[in-house]
């Protein structure tokens, strides 16, 4: 406090602060300001955070619209024998053809941690390289950690063609019969 | 022409090597250029610190370390930010551009990757030294002690955004897996992982959003925590000084040269380590990302596989939401548990402090194991009760059971060593510690194709 702070005013009455608001006569001027700061503060800090929203959120945006509805033909019936699954890799599905005669185009994404299941056709299982799950040929879980069947995407048969629609992967907890089409 | 040529080369080199030796140097050096043109050094150092506390095998120059291995990733990140292009078409062909017709394209690219996994095992060993130290008392060093754990998730954070820059099958499904995880938080979940990916999938959004963050985000503000963090030291007056009882041992010495020329050695010598063993250790390139096939197994990068292992034995839930949150709630609370003692300076707080520790460490060496093993053959909640929901028969149950294995293991250590509260936080630190590693070394050596447990030898 000697030598270095000399340049600095040093307070007369000690013992009173002089910028104590609670003593000081124009209180009400001095804090009202300070509110107009605070709120200007504010509208700063929502400002900048706006400018930044639509910048980070912007990834939906960029992707290209998807044409919906629009079902691709993928194979015939008869290439798939009942109980096994044809892979269709680009649309990283499998078109499953299940033992009573229905078919299913189950999704290739593990539902535990979104890898891709691959088909056993020893087991008659798809298993998940990443941890372990295992799933039966109509996309049900056999093993966890998967906690809910693999996703499917509607399907429907023309003339013996499988058509899929690829846009839309429908969720599901279990696998039920209702979700099958038959040739 | 030659002769002449090399006795000119021959005395100029004297000539240098007399000027240095000369002791008008040397004196120059020790004393005008060291205390007075490196003084700016005294922002991140006192004038003068305790003799014991700059000893190299009570600190090992971790957080040094640490700060040098910083300033390399810096230095070879920008240099690979002249040739990486973030494109899913292009990220794959510019790094194989950078390894084949780059000079030392390879060579930076080995350091950086090599520079990142050593960083993730000094910040870890930084943060021990400092809890096995106790050094993160409030009020002076508790603050500290939470800058480092947001460093060290930076570090982790950083890592993982660079592991996707490749666009390879290994950064692909790595990153696919791992962003999948924010989708079990309740409600939101979803909708994150969405945000993160910036669509449904990886794409070239996420590429673009990670290199962002890599390049950007997470340098600048672990720069200004980095900061922040040395301030802190130094207004703490450095590290926490050990205890000692010999007289010899005590006073304050300069801290230029004794502490300055300790760092630069300290700093040379891991210098010369990282090029050295950057030539012989290639950064792993796997084939182009291809999203309709995983590679099998798909293994998430060693510092993260004690998570994936993880997720192994419990619901995705418990294992990447509840888990982890409630052990960095644990770390981020630590220095806030009621210690009766301050015993900063003390490795392991006293000496039962350090049975307490080993016999933890000793059972989780042996529970986690058995655990594993057991889950994997014997233990099936799925199937005894195959009508209640995964969340129950996944996550709870098998939670319950550990935590009672957990508490009878509490119970024991109590009970035989009596220990305070200083001694039984370490004890679990160290569990935990000891278990994380078991998970991994099972993720990264027991676990072949189809993530199947079986003998390293047998992959």
């Amino acid at each position: 406090m000697s030598k270095k702070m000399s340049h600095i005013k040093q307070n007369p009455h000690p013992e009173k602060d002089e910028y104590d608001l609670k003593e000081t006569p124009d209180n009400s001027r001095r804090s009202f300001f300070r509110k107009i700061w605070g709120w200007i503060a504010l509208a700063a800090g929502v400002e900048l955070a706006g400018l930044s929203i639509p910048f980070i959120g912007s990834g939906r945006k960029k992707q290209t619209k998807k044409e919906t509805g629009k079902f691709t033909a993928i194979a015939q019936v008869s290439d798939i024998p009942a109980g096994s699954v044809l892979p269709y890799r680009s649309g990283r599905l499998y078109i499953c053809h299940l033992k009573d005669g229905g078919f299913l185009a189950v999704s290739i994404k593990c539902t535990h941690l979104g890898c891709s299941v691959e088909w056993d056709e020893k087991k008659k299982e798809f298993l998940c390289p990443c941890h372990h799950s295992m799933f039966s040929l109509n996309g049900e879980v056999v093993n966890p950690p998967a906690t809910r069947a693999l996703n499917i995407y509607p399907l429907k048969i023309e003339e013996g063609v499988i058509k899929v629609n690829l846009e839309h992967p429908i969720r599901r907890k279990h696998y039920n019969k209702s979700q099958e089409t038959y040739a | 022409m030659y002769f002449i040529h090399t006795i000119c080369t021959y005395n100029t080199l004297k000539k240098i090597c007399r000027f240095v030796a000369q002791e008008k140097t040397v004196l120059y050096f020790k004393t005008e250029f060291m205390q007075k043109k490196l003084t700016f050094l005294l922002h991140i150092h006192p004038k003068r610190v305790p003799r014991t506390s700059i000893r190299f095998t009570y600190t090992f120059g971790l957080g040094g370390i640490t700060l040098l291995l910083i300033l390399l990733q810096i230095f070879t990140g920008i240099l690979l930010k002249f040739v990486y292009i973030p494109s899913p078409a292009k990220a794959y062909d510019s790094i194989l551009f950078l390894q084949n017709q780059i000079l030392f394209g390879q060579y930076v690219r080995n350091i950086h990757h090599l520079d990142g996994e050593l960083l993730v095992v000094l910040a870890l060993l930084h943060m021990l030294r400092v809890f096995f130290t106790e050094a993160f008392h409030p009020p002076i060093r508790s603050g500290n002690w939470i800058l480092g754990l947001c460093m060290f998730l930076l570090i982790m954070f950083s890592n993982f955004t660079g592991y996707l820059m490749p666009w390879d099958q290994l950064s692909y499904w790595a990153v696919t897996v791992v962003t999948n995880m924010f989708s079990y938080i309740p409600l939101i979940g979803p909708h994150i992982t969405v945000f993160i990916r910036g669509g449904a999938d990886v794409t070239g959004n996420t590429l673009m959003n990670f290199f962002n963050f890599h390049t950007a985000i997470i340098p600048l503000t672990f720069i200004i925590l980095m900061i922040f963090h040395f301030w802190k030291v130094r207004k703490a007056g450095g590290v926490a000084p050990p205890r000692t009882s010999q007289d010899h041992e005590r006073g304050l010495v300069p801290v230029m040269p004794d502490l300055i020329v300790k760092e630069v050695a300290v700093g040379l010598i891991v210098l010369a380590f990282i090029f050295m063993l950057a030539i012989f250790l290639n950064a792993p390139l796997r084939e182009r990302a291809n999203p309709a096939f995983s590679p099998n197994p798909v293994k998430a990068p060693w510092y993260f596989i004690g998570i994936q292992e993880m997720l192994m034995h419990f619901h995705p839930f418990v294992g990447t939401i509840l888990i982890p949150l409630f052990l960095l709630g644990f770390l981020f609370y630590l220095p806030w548990l009621h210690y009766p003692q301050n015993n900063a300076g003390i490795w392991f707080s006293s000496l039962k402090g350090r049975h307490t520790a080993i016999f933890s460490g000793i059972v989780a060496f042996i529970l986690t194991p058995v655990l594993i093993v057991a889950d994997e053959y014997l233990i099936h909640f799925n199937l005894w009760f195959p009508s209640l929901p995964s969340i129950l028969s996944e996550g709870l149950f098998p939670v319950l059971l550990y935590g009672l294995l957990f508490y009878l293991y509490l119970f024991y250590l109590r009970r035989k060593y009596r220990p305070n509260v200083n001694e039984t936080v370490q004890a679990v630190f160290a569990f935990f510690l000891v278990t994380y590693t078991v998970l991994s070394l099972t993720g990264l050596f027991f676990r072949g194709p189809g993530m199947i447990l079986m003998w390293p030898w047998q992959i």
